[in-house]
């Protein structure tokens, strides 16, 4: 019965802010403007003739309503979030309170260099911890996330190809590629070109070389691929793509997996971008701010994006005179918050610490495939990396989808994994543990999961309507394609 | 290590359930020639006393805008955030939860987004906005490759009066679609109708326009959108959104694709980002646009709840065919900005901006009576203006910056003609007082600079 209410009152509509607004109410004072006419003088065509129709609160009716809508999530200091590829590990409070210094929030990015030798400094040791890990020989950290870091990487080919004499026209990828790297291909100018994974869900190495020629500027790869399985032939497919003088690219997405245990650098990948947002424990905030770094070789130095922190003697400065780069990607100099929680990060944790994570990281994800491998089909049943991927094709054949299954772990607290991703197994549901959670919640999940393939059979209609207890029930997203309703004000 | 949970005899126990003596043999997969021999080249885990102590000392490095008086603008203001943004944006529940895949554990997420799409709406009177880009310069990029898309054509006017940096951003990121960015000289900081009427052809896909412009100067659009318009082409307004409580939005006078920067809109100036790349446009081009869009919807019960939509516009989805690649994107700065917007409400949006309107006006006034200074650039300003200096920029900055004040933006870094300048920007935060020191320091700086 307790339970039953706890439930209604959760899920009770919430208000849209504009609904709670009244004339008049006031969340905010203004200090009284400096004397002046130029207000009054600014031409009438000029000035706002209807005020927006903003809300009008008090501070702690505002305050009362957004923390309302924010009990309404499910977040990683909540419960589990094994969201595959995404790295839902614990965001640690310290570097929020990092972020937060004066010392780093309080500095305008057009600060004479002078003035900001410690915000440099954090940049500074970012990128040299960020090389050491990673195996390459230069940073920049301007990209916002690691699409515009996949963006900014072959920006970078292209103009290397370019000064080589060709641009080239095409860029491989493999078909369990995230779907950032197509996206990215074609805004960057070049043609998609896709590799078909071998049965054993790797690169097919001979259908690569029959494909390779010298009109490929790039293949993209992700290691440990969406499958969370370490490309074992990395070398020779590298060297395969350097044969016909393309350029490799590593999706660092997966970076998790491989912290202090091997490099894409030493691997022949030519660059490879890292999201900060996963493997360096900054909060995804519900969708951002991310960052990604991108990290190269030697060859690919001249041209970073514009500009680039160096050391001079003593002090750090930004260097402008790069007549090789690729221009700016970002108004100033990147996500600089993210990197200060990144650097924080990175001192907690140490080399030590690092390789720790990707141990754990990797039990953690085998140990969820051998306790799930009765119930759930795994199609590459071997040891895996940071991830796995299930099928729900047994669970399919009772009538019940992968939809059905992520829906009815939102009944048990906790989050689904990726679902239907990477494309090329069907019903997939990919599983990321993180290093962050204990042996009890994943055994906890393992039970739950095994009711739901016990309910798949018993009582397929309960997954079918599930959820019940969120604060909605399963949303119909074709209506809201259909009646487009994308603000509050229609007129 | 504090963040990892699991004991050594957890990992014995879980070992053994997987069959295998050691985390070695599931690292099989791997190479041995690709192993690294060695330890990572890092120090080792600190205690997170001894972390804050590193972090704290490199803070200390830095001369914040806390400890002195800021005049610099540029894309990135010294705005008021109030207290209650940062308590609430960084509760648990907005900052550890992931892109709302998931809609009916991410309703928080997903009414703030919504809430925050009709915010930027109102603000620039345009019929759809999104759930953020990663910045201002970004969403130009953006706006000029929809533009593209949207006209068949390829070519783009950008305005010499419009940030630099923008330009440059869109120039980087448009030109491997075969985008060419040209500008159009100004003429004393205003639209020169000469150069904008010669530049304008059959290519042409879009004229952008900064409102109020780099120098800070209020121009009424609506002649040039339709003129625009009439090319064919389409209007691009880099909007401030701070200034949206004095001034008619750009929606009003029929600009199809708004963008700005978000940053002042509750968010810290951290030394460049993360910032909030708002984007808005009429309904004809919503379908084309960029990142994500939440929208309403009712569940199983006939609740009202909220979810993305429009999604075959994106990436993981349409792959190679999307409208662009953003994955991640600023949530949690659009979040800010919800609740920014929310506390001022429209009364505090529109005092905010006569503040800066009223701060701006005096010191442009007052600089203006100081022998050596000439203030650049007529017509009404909103919280920017530049002014020449007879003398050197650095050494006036230096004796300003000794004295705890950040006087503006050496205008010769951004290559425009105007070496011998720079760009002041005076917000709401500052008062009569920080104002009047400013001028007697110029005078003093320039009386000693004589001597």
């Amino acid at each position: 019965m307790k339970r039953q209410q706890c439930i209604q009152s959760l899920q009770k509509e919430i208000p849209l802010v504009f609904e709670l607004s009244r004339p008049g109410r006031i969340g905010y004072d203004v200090p009284t403007p400096v004397p002046s006419d130029s207000f009054k003088s600014v031409p009438s065509v000029l000035r706002r003739s209807t005020p927006p129709r903003l809300p009008e609160l008090s501070e702690n009716l505002v305050m009362r309503h957004y923390t309302n809508l924010s009990v309404r999530n499910h977040h990683i200091d909540r419960d589990f979030y094994p969201l595959g590829s995404c790295t839902m590990k614990y965001n640690p409070r310290v570097n929020e309170h990092m972020a937060a210094h004066p010392g780093f929030a309080s500095l305008h990015p057009l600060q004479p260099a002078v003035t900001v030798q410690g915000a440099l400094e954090v940049m500074y040791r970012l990128s040299e911890a960020l090389k050491e890990i990673t195996g390459f020989d230069a940073v920049t950290l301007q990209p916002a996330a690691g699409a515009q870091g996949e963006l900014t990487a072959l920006l970078m080919f292209r103009a290397f190809h370019k000064k080589q004499g060709n641009p080239r026209r095409k860029v491989i990828i493999p078909d369990s590629a995230h779907g950032t790297n197509p996206a990215s291909i074609v805004i960057a100018g070049y043609e998609v070109v896709e590799l078909p994974s071998g049965p054993d869900g790797l690169v097919n190495v001979d259908a690569l070389k029959r494909i390779l020629n010298e009109d490929v500027a790039a293949l993209m790869l992700t290691n440990p691929n969406t499958l969370g399985l370490f490309e074992s032939r990395i070398e020779e497919i590298t060297s395969l793509v350097h044969g016909v003088g393309g350029l490799v690219y590593m999706d660092g997405a997966n970076l998790n997996a491989l912290l202090g245990i091997c490099r894409p650098g030493d691997m022949g990948f030519d660059a490879c971008h890292i999201n900060l947002h996963k493997t360096f424990s900054t909060p995804h905030g519900g969708g951002g701010p991310g960052s990604g770094p991108v990290a190269v070789k030697r060859h690919l130095e001249p041209f970073l994006p514009l500009p680039v922190v160096t050391r001079q003697n003593d002090l750090l400065e930004w260097d402008w005179d790069r007549p090789d780069s690729i221009g700016r990607v970002l108004t100033f100099f990147g996500n600089y918050g993210v990197h200060v929680r990144a650097l924080t990060y990175l001192l907690s944790m140490g080399g030590n610490g690092l390789h720790d994570v990707s141990e754990v990281a990797i039990l953690n994800a085998n140990y969820l495939r051998v306790k799930l491998r009765e119930a759930y089909e795994v199609p590459f049943d071997r040891p895996s990396m940071h991830e796995v991927v299930l099928s729900g094709d047994r669970q399919k054949a009772r009538g019940v989808r992968t939809t059905d299954i992520a829906k009815r772990l939102l009944d048990y607290g906790v989050h689904p994994p990726t679902v239907y991703f990477p494309l090329i197994v069907h019903e997939a549901l990919m599983i990321e543990p993180t290093e962050s959670e204990s042996k009890e919640t994943l055994d906890e999940f393992v039970e739950i999961m095994l009711q739901i393939d016990r309910d798949s059979v018993e009582n397929p209609d309960l997954l079918k309507a599930a959820p019940y207890t969120t604060p909605v029930r399963r949303l119909d997203e074709a209506a809201a394609a259909r009646a487009l309703d994308v603000r509050y004000f229609k007129d | 290590m504090r963040y990892i949970p699991n004991t050594p005899d957890d990992r014995e126990t879980m070992m053994r359930e997987i069959g295998v003596s050691s985390v070695e043999d599931l690292l099989k997969p791997i190479p041995k020639s690709l192993r690294l021999s060695r330890r990572l080249n890092l120090p080792n885990g600190l205690s997170e006393q001894d972390v804050v102590a590193a972090m704290t000392a490199m803070a200390r490095k830095n001369l914040d805008s806390v400890s002195c008086t800021s005049f610099l603008g540029a894309g990135s203001y010294d705005h008021y955030v109030p207290t209650a943004i940062s308590d609430l944006a960084g509760r648990s529940e907005f900052l550890t939860a992931y892109t709302p895949y998931q809609p009916e554990v991410s309703q928080g997420t997903l009414q703030v987004i919504y809430e925050f799409q009709s915010m930027i709406c109102e603000l620039f009177r345009m019929d759809a906005a999104n759930a953020s880009l990663y910045d201002g310069g970004t969403a130009l990029a953006e706006a000029v490759l929809l533009a593209q898309g949207y006209t068949r054509r390829s070519r783009i006017i950008c305005l010499d009066n419009v940030h630099p940096h923008y330009r440059s951003v869109a120039v980087t990121l448009g030109s491997p679609l075969g985008i060419r960015m040209d500008g159009s000289p100004h003429s004393a900081g205003h639209i020169s109708a000469t150069a904008l009427e010669n530049a304008l052809d059959a290519n042409t896909a879009a004229v952008v326009f900064q409102y109020p412009n780099f120098f800070g100067i209020i121009e009424p659009l609506e002649p040039w959108i339709r003129r625009v318009h009439d090319a064919g082409a389409l209007a691009i307004v880099i909007a401030d959104p701070i200034a949206m409580g004095v001034l008619e939005p750009p929606g009003s006078w029929g600009a199809d694709i708004v963008i700005g920067e978000g940053q002042a809109l509750g968010n810290p100036q951290s030394y460049g980002g993360p910032y909030l790349g708002l984007f808005a446009a009429s309904d004809k081009l919503i379908r084309r646009m960029p990142g994500r869009i939440v929208g309403v919807t009712r569940d199983a019960d006939g609740r009202r709840g909220y979810v993305l939509t429009l999604q075959t516009r994106e990436q993981h989805i349409r792959r190679d065919k999307a409208t662009s690649n953003i994955c991640t994107n600023e949530g949690l700065c659009a979040t800010r900005a919800a609740m920014f917007l929310s506390l001022v409400g429209p009364q505090g949006l529109r005092q905010i901006g006569e503040g800066c309107m009223q701060g701006c006006g005096y010191l442009r006034a007052k600089l203006a009576k100081v022998p050596g200074v000439e203030v650049l650039f007529d017509g009404p300003h909103f919280k920017e203006f530049a002014f020449r200096i007879q003398a050197d920029i650095p050494s006036f900055s230096k004796f300003m910056a000794d004295r705890g004040l950040l006087p503006g933006i050496p205008l010769k870094r951004f290559g425009m003609g105007l070496d011998d300048a720079l760009l002041v920007a005076v917000t709401e935060r500052r008062t009569a007082a920080e104002l009047d020191r400013y001028v007697e320091l110029t005078a003093s700086f320039l009386k000693g600079a004589k001597a």
